[in-house]
Formats: structure tokens, sequence, C-alpha cells
């Protein structure tokens, strides 16, 4: 077997963000892997490979969103074997991605002493839509599950039938009684209630999802929703315990150019310091459009 | 009349599905055109499962070559799983396209490919799904015009009841001349309706219209003749041949599915055709003769497809690829082009003779080194002599070596069994050959570690071969042998944990057999299938021989023909076949002569190296061999 030369180097390793939106919601982490990997190709950056007898590009991502779930928060990581401008990456990389995978933010990660980005999520938002639940029943199944001490669901995990407290891993629980937007006032239009929930979820172990939020709803209460809920992840990143919010995950490297000092971000850094802010973003609009188009 | 997507319908259906991602379309380069825009629209559709049926090459050609005319829309359709069908049954949800979710039912043409013949109660799912009479005679004005192309297109007799029209052979220009004819038709104001459509196309003499002929039988249940049965429709139909692959370029724009599917890479079909004559292959009789594709178009090729799709390999299609007359430039020309780059190149078909080590060292440059497969077909020597594949065991030894030299620890090997005149031995020689493999790979390399796989196939008869008048082996008779084969293996000591042992049992072969040879009322057995729940009947685990007889008994009650009339029984000369007035331009004394030979172990030369031998090909189809080498190179690219 012919021994090649070492792979280059990593120099540079971007820190993406990217959304899964629309019909792409239905992408798997093993689809959306191979979509990045065929796109950096398509767009000519010049990603490090593994050694050995099938070189890997060295592409990671941090925990996925399941299929189905749509996503205008999730990251991965591309270690490249030059330098590159992370704003021209940001383009090239989205315009080579189908659409409905978007690339969203691209940061060069910080030289020394940051945390992994995994580290970093510590939580995220989710936004799940009930189709058919009133909002008043949404509410007061949210006002018993946030009484309640813990809430034990059960779930098929990979190690079997798994039971697990779902409370404490919720930091907030809320109806959204915000202005209509698009997806409500359609589901009204066809004279279908409809319950938006918005909710900040801890990273544990076993993993909570929405959906076991949601049994746990049903547990406490019944909203009983006919159809499997339209879940967005909204955001991911550090949670800070006095607000409750969720920082920009990428803020830290932000702060760390070169040439510049680190400087670890206080917890007012990182409320105030937020990126482009989740929540203005409209995944639930991006879906009717990429809906809208077929 | 606008068409309205189906997705908001389906769209909350799918989390409850498997894979959805496959019914969401969005791959890259697919491709949504204005419908009203739209003269004339086709629905393309590859009746198995997306991960199957997108990587299909027939179907993105013509995806490419419609879409790229003004006027023309394509778009495409795959079976649906089981689980997603019973939720469009519910929910009244009918077959659609994957790229803008518009139902079939509202395109003019349905025009499905068939690689296999395994698909059709698959077609059947799809018309009923779209709300198209299955029977062509049920359909009425509006229902597009269910048109089969395809290798198995070749004899489409048992689906005849079911198709409005097929046409045989290479689709670039028969696709585009069926789009004139339908769009002058449709801005005449669709005079005399379907019939005078089908009648246009029929008038040519290159599509056939299943509907225009007659079949008579004999009492003894032999076809007596096949006539058309109104003026003007010619006795015979031609086969489609594309001269000068240079000017068909396609794909230019690979569809890059989400999904996962069964081949991840983007592929360039080097040439078309093959004049190797193995007497067992459909492809090589059906597609001649062997048109190369130059060296520079390949090449122009491969670099826009990789820029266009972002594959990490390249495949260089055909079917015997190392037979190019430049492959050794072409594989040196793209080794060094994409050196360092980790793009890996991959000769899906490979002879045992060809084979070249350089060759396959320039594949293996490219960072990933693929396996290694040759298909030597038959286990000895004069079962090679009558499938005229001419490959001694000595030259594969000497090719297994050079590659255990190279590196290769393993290789493949690919085998048929139940082939004509085939006796016990012949099936138990494939494991003598199988141990000498491993052993010459120790040899070269003093190592113990040397592996062979074996893969066996089983033979089924097909249309347009030698092997047409062929009795096919009973499944009983190829189960006995692929056990004694395996009894053999595992009894031995010295080499048996060194080789690995793939094969199916014999009854999925004897079905696809039924519907390879089959004739008109074989249509009966295919809807009774169907209606009973057959559906997929490529995948084993929805596979069901006990169905399918079950089904073929009922269906042919009363009739002098069964099962194993289709199957088992070997047909004599002067015998109408379903098939015979469909011209892929074979002459039959030649098919007859080369069966006789067969049976005597006597080899036939390709032609494209010695002369001529009057298959008569060339001559009926005004066609002729188009080979290099052009003496050209491929120059590294510029770097943009």
């Amino acid at each position: 077997m012919p021994e090649g030369p070492a792979p280059a180097p990593v120099i540079q390793r971007l820190r993406v963000r990217y959304a899964k939106r629309g019909r792409l919601r239905f992408t798997s982490h093993r689809d959306i892997s191979r979509a990045v990997e065929r796109a950096v190709r398509r767009a000519g950056i010049p990603v490090a490979f593994s050694a050995g007898f099938t070189p890997h590009p060295k592409i990671s991502y941090t925990g996925a969103a399941a299929t189905g779930v749509a996503s205008e928060a999730e990251y991965l990581e591309i270690g490249l074997t030059e330098t590159r401008d992370p704003a021209r990456v940001r383009a090239d990389l989205d315009a080579a991605l189908p659409d409905g995978l978007d690339i969203v933010d691209v940061v060069a990660a910080g030289q020394a002493k940051t945390s992994a980005l995994a580290d970093r999520l510590e939580a995220s938002e989710w936004r799940v839509r009930l189709d058919g639940v009133r909002e008043t029943d949404a509410a007061g199944a949210v006002a018993a599950f946030l009484d309640a001490p813990t809430i034990e669901v059960e779930r098929l995990t990979k190690k079997g039938r798994r039971r697990f407290d779902v409370r404490a891993a919720v930091s907030a629980l809320e109806v959204e009684t915000l202005a209509p937007e698009p997806d409500r006032r359609a589901a009204e239009a066809a004279d279908v209630p409809c319950a938006i929930l918005r909710m900040v979820v801890r990273h544990t172990t076993p993993a909570v999802r929405p959906d076991d939020i949601l049994t746990g709803l049903r547990q406490v209460a019944d909203p009983a929703p006919p159809s499997p809920p339209l879940v967005t992840r909204l955001a991911q990143g550090p949670l800070d315990a006095v607000t409750g919010e969720l920082a920009d995950p990428l803020e830290l490297d932000r702060g760390t150019r070169p040439g510049r000092e680190t400087v670890p971000p206080s917890g007012d850094d990182a409320v105030t310091a937020r990126g482009p802010a989740p929540t203005q973003s409209d995944p639930a609009a991006g879906a009717d459009v990429a809906g809208a188009r077929s | 009349m606008p068409v309205e997507s189906i997705f908001p319908r389906l769209e909350p259906v799918l989390p409850r599905v498997q894979k959805p991602i496959q019914y969401v379309g969005g791959e890259l380069n697919s491709q949504i055109k204005d419908w009203d825009e739209a003269e004339v629209r086709w629905a393309l559709m590859y009746p198995d499962a997306y991960e199957v049926g997108l990587p299909n090459q027939g179907v993105q050609i013509l995806y490419e070559i419609l879409n790229e005319r003004e006027g023309v829309l394509a778009e495409r359709t795959y079976s649906v799983w089981p689980d997603l069908e019973a939720i469009m049954r519910e929910q009244r949800i009918p077959q659609f396209t994957v790229d803008a979710h518009r139902p079939v039912a509202a395109f003019d043409v349905l025009g499905v490919s068939f690689s296999t013949e395994l698909g059709y109660t698959n077609l059947l799912t799809a018309l009923d799904l779209a709300g198209i009479p299955l029977e062509a005679a049920d359909r009425g004005e509006d229902h597009p015009i269910v048109l089969a192309g395809g290798h198995a297109a070749f004899n489409p007799e048992p689906i005849a009841d079911f198709l409005d029209a097929a046409v045989l052979g290479d689709g670039e220009e028969i696709a585009l001349a069926i789009t004139e004819v339908i769009r002058e038709w449709k801005a005449e104001g669709r005079p005399g309706g379907r019939d005078e459509l089908l009648m246009r196309l029929a008038r040519s003499g290159g599509v056939y219209v299943p509907k225009f002929f007659d079949v008579t039988y004999l009492p003894d249940g032999r076809i007596q003749r096949v006539a058309p049965n109104r003026p003007g429709v010619p006795w015979r139909v031609d086969k489609h041949t594309v001269m000068d692959l240079d000017q068909w370029p396609y794909p230019k724009k690979p569809l890059v599915p989400l999904a996962e599917t069964v081949h991840e890479r983007f592929s360039v079909e080097i040439f078309r055709g093959c004049t190797r004559g193995c007497r067992f292959c459909q492809a090589g009789m059906i597609t001649r003769p062997v048109r190369e594709r130059s060296i520079t178009t390949i090449g122009d090729m491969v670099d826009t497809g990789l820029k266009e799709s972002g594959f990490q390999e390249v495949g260089l299609l055909s079917l015997s690829s190392a037979d190019h007359s430049e492959i050794g430039d072409v594989a040196k020309g793209l080794a060094d082009r994409y050196e360092g780059t980790n793009t890996s190149l991959s000769l899906p078909s490979t002879r045992v003779d060809a084979f070249n080590i350089t060759l396959a060292n320039e594949f293996s440059r490219g960072g990933r080194r693929s396996g290694l497969t040759f298909a030597p077909e038959g286990g000895s020597e004069r079962m090679r002599k009558v499938i005229n594949k001419m490959v001694t065991e000595d030259d594969l030894i000497r090719t297994v070596t050079t590659a255990y030299e190279n590196g290769w620890r393993q290789v493949k090997l690919y085998f048929m069994c139940g082939l004509p005149t085939e006796e016990d031995e012949d099936v138990l020689a494939i494991a003598d050959m199988a141990k000498r493999v491993i052993q010459a790979g120790r040899d070269a390399t003093g190592r113990r570690d040397i592996r062979c796989t074996v893969s066996i196939g089983g033979f089924v008869p097909k249309p347009h071969t030698p092997f047409q008048w062929a009795a096919q082996c009973d499944h009983e008779t190829v189960d006995r042998r692929l056990r004694a084969l395996r009894d053999a293996l595992r009894r031995d000591k010295e080499y048996g944990r060194s080789i690995g042992l793939r094969y199916h049992d014999g009854q999925p072969s004897i079905v696809e057999g039924l519907l390879s040879r089959g004739d008109r009322r074989v249509g009966r057995i295919i809807r009774a299938v169907w209606e009973d729940g057959g559906r997929f009947d490529g995948w084993s685990e929805h596979f069901s021989y006990e169905r399918w007889t079950a089904c073929a008994d009922k269906a042919l009650a009363g009739e002098p023909v069964d099962l194993d009339w289709y199957t088992v029984r070997e047909r004599d000369e002067v015998e109408v076949l379903p098939w015979d007035h469909l011209d892929a331009g074979l002459d039959r004394e030649w098919l007859w002569q080369d069966w006789q030979d067969a049976v005597d172990e006597t080899e036939v030369e390709d032609c494209r190296w010695t002369p001529c031998y009057d298959c008569g090909v060339c001559p009926t189809m005004g066609t002729e061999i188009q080979i290099g080498p052009t003496g050209r190179k491929l120059l590294p690219l510029s770097v943009v």
C-alpha cells in the first residue's frame, strides 16, 4: 500500500452557525453532513482531511436537531489548511448549499484558552407550534408543568426504555402571546386554534427534547396536539443563570481576534453582546415561504 | 389550468414516515419550471425507492435534456414506501413529483424507466395513487400518456395492457421527438384525441403502441402472430441509437440528493454498447454498437460534474470500462488532475483480461482505494465457453496475483448460477477457482490475511440474447448447487475461512424470468400480485414467491400455459417470441446460430478488433462502431 504524504495540518478553525429551514428540516444529521461536505468542495474551501486509508474532511458537528425539527441555530466546526476570511466563507458556503440549509454566521475560532464550542452550548431555546390547541389550554398546562417539582417521562433511548425527570432541565417555558404571526394567522384563518410554546431547556443527559416536554405537559394536563408539532430550535448557547437568557456562543471567538486580549465575558457582556438576536429571525415564516414555493 | 402543489397536504404527514427527506425534493441542480409556460410536461419516474432511483443516469439525462428546452418541463417521481402509500390512500394524496409536488396525473406524459422487470408492480402503485386507470384502455383524453423505456422495455409485453407506449434504446433523441409530436398535437387543439396522438407516435416506427398490435395464440399456448391492427402502423418497431455521444454530454448538472442514495458519486458514461458478446448479457446485445465518448469530452464532463455537484468520487461507467480505447490516458489524465484533492475514481465494470494494474494504481492515487471486482461469471472453463466469457483461469490468476502484489488484500468475484448446460461440477468449480485465487495471493505476498468474496447471482434468460430460447434453470436446482458450493467451501480447512460467499436463493430469479420473457397474458399475473399487496419486488423483504406462484396459478387458470411454461421451458427456432416485432437490430438467425454455438462451446471474438460477425445491428439500424483512439490527451485544468 503506497504511503502518501501526511495530510496538511489545520491552520484555521471556523465555527459555523447554520439553519435548517422549511422542508429541509426533514434532513437527518447524516444528510446534513453529506450536504456540507459537498458544499465545502463546491465552494472550494480548503478543508483539512484526516490521515489514513479513508481520509475524512475535518468537519465536526455539535448535537444536531432531530430529523423533522427546524433550527435557526445549529453549529459545526471546519478545520482549514489555509486561512480564509470568515465572511467570505459564509457567503460561499451558503451559496453552495441547497436552499433551506443556510449559513447564518461564521467566525474564526479563538486562538487560545477559549472553551470548546460544544461546552458553550449549555441550553437550547425552542419554539413549538401546536396546531389544534387553544392558547388558554396550553397556558393551563404550562402553569401546571411549572408548578410540579418533578415530571418523569419515559422514552425509548439507544440504551432501551428510560425514565427520567424533564422538569429540572426546563429553565423557561411559556405560551407566546405576541402579535399574530404568519403561521398562526394561517391556522386561525383555517379556524384551527393554535398555541405556540417557547421554552429554554438545558442540555442534560439523557437529553431532554421538546417532545419529552410535550409528553410531560400531557401528563400534567391535556393539550393533546392532533398532529406532530412543528418544533424549531431558535438558539443555543451559554445559559445566563440570572436572566435565563441564552448568549451567542460564538461571541467568545469574536472577542479573540489575533492581537487582542482574551476577555472572559461577564454575565452582562454575554447578554448584551448577543449576535443576531435569535428571536428576531422568523423560522416559521421561512417554513411557510418554502412550503408555498412548492 | 393552474396545478397546485400537494406539499401543504404532504408536509404534516411526513413526520410519520421513514426517511421523509426522500419526498421533499430540493436537490442541488433540480429545477422547477413555470407550469403555465410549458407546452409539454413530462413526469419522469424511476419505479423504485428514491434511494435507488435518484442516481439513475437515464432519468437524470432526460430530466436535464427536457428541461433545457423552451416550453418543456420535466419533473421526477419515485415509488413511495408502503408506509407513505398507506397515508396517501387514507388522506387521498395523489402520486406527486418531488420537484414541485405536482400531481402526476396533471402531466402530458408519465415516462417510466425500467432497468428491471421487478419494478412492474410499482408502476401499478404509482398509476393507482395518481388516479390514472391501470389499463390503458380505460384512460381518457386528459390522462397522461404512460410511456415505458429502459432495458426492460425491449419486451414490454407483460405490461402492455398498462402502457400507452414504449420506446426501445437510447432516450435522448426520441424523448425530444415525442415532445415535438405532443407539442404539435396540442397546438392543433388535440385533433382526434388520444388515439390520434398515439397514432402519430406509432406511425414513425419509433414508438411502440401495444394497443395497435393484436396478439393471437395457437391452441398449445404459443403465440401465433403479432400484427398491427390498423393501417399505417409499421410491423416492426425500431430501437433508437444515439450516434456521437460527444454531442450529448449529459448529465452536465448532476442531481445531488440530500438523502442517502445507493451511488454517491458523479458518473460519466465513457462509452455505450458492448460487443464482447457475453451471451447472457442483454445490455451488451441491445445497446450495440460500441460508441465511445472521446477522452476530451470525458475530461470536460468530469470537470463540470464535480464542480456542479461537490461529489468526491467519479465513476467511469460503461458495460466494460477498461475496454475504452484510451482508458489508460483517461485514468492517468484524471489521476494527475485530481492528485491531492481526495477525489477518487472508480471503474464499476472491469473485465478480468482487460484489467491492468497500472490502471488500478492510477485510480487509487486519489486517496481512496476501492475494491477490485472481477466477473468470470462461470466457474469452469467449459461454462465460460458456453457464455462466451473469454477469460481463462490463468488470466484471472495472473491478474489477481498482480493485484495482491500491488497491495490489495481482497478481491471480489462475480459468478452466475443456473446457466444453460450447467452441471453441478461447473458450480463447484467456483470453489476451486476461489481457492486458487487465495493461494495466489498468499504466494504473492507471503501473508495469510488474503481474502476473496464470491458473489453469485441466478441466471435469468433475457429477450434479444442468444439465450432467449434457453430453459431457465429451476430454483430447486439453483439452490441445491449453491448449497453444495457453500458446503464445499465450509469444509475446506485451508482456504474456507478466507473465502466469503454471497448468494440469493433461486426463487426471485424465476419471477424475474417470468416477467422478462412473458407475453401479454403475464399482465394478469402482475395485476393480481399487485392487488394482493405486491410491492417492491426487487427487495427481498417485500418479495413473496408464494404470492407470485399463487397469483400465476389463478390468473392463468384455463390457459394452456403456466409459470413453468414461461420459465423452465426451452423454445425452438420457429416459435414466435413475444418480442419478435420489437427490433433491437440483432439478426434473429445470428442469435439462433450464437445459441447453437453456445451449446457447442464455440466462442465468438469481439467485432471491435476482429472482422464483423454479422450480428446485424449496424446495417439494420444504420449505425456504426465509433471507437478511438483519438490521440488526444487530457490537459491539466487551469486554476480559476
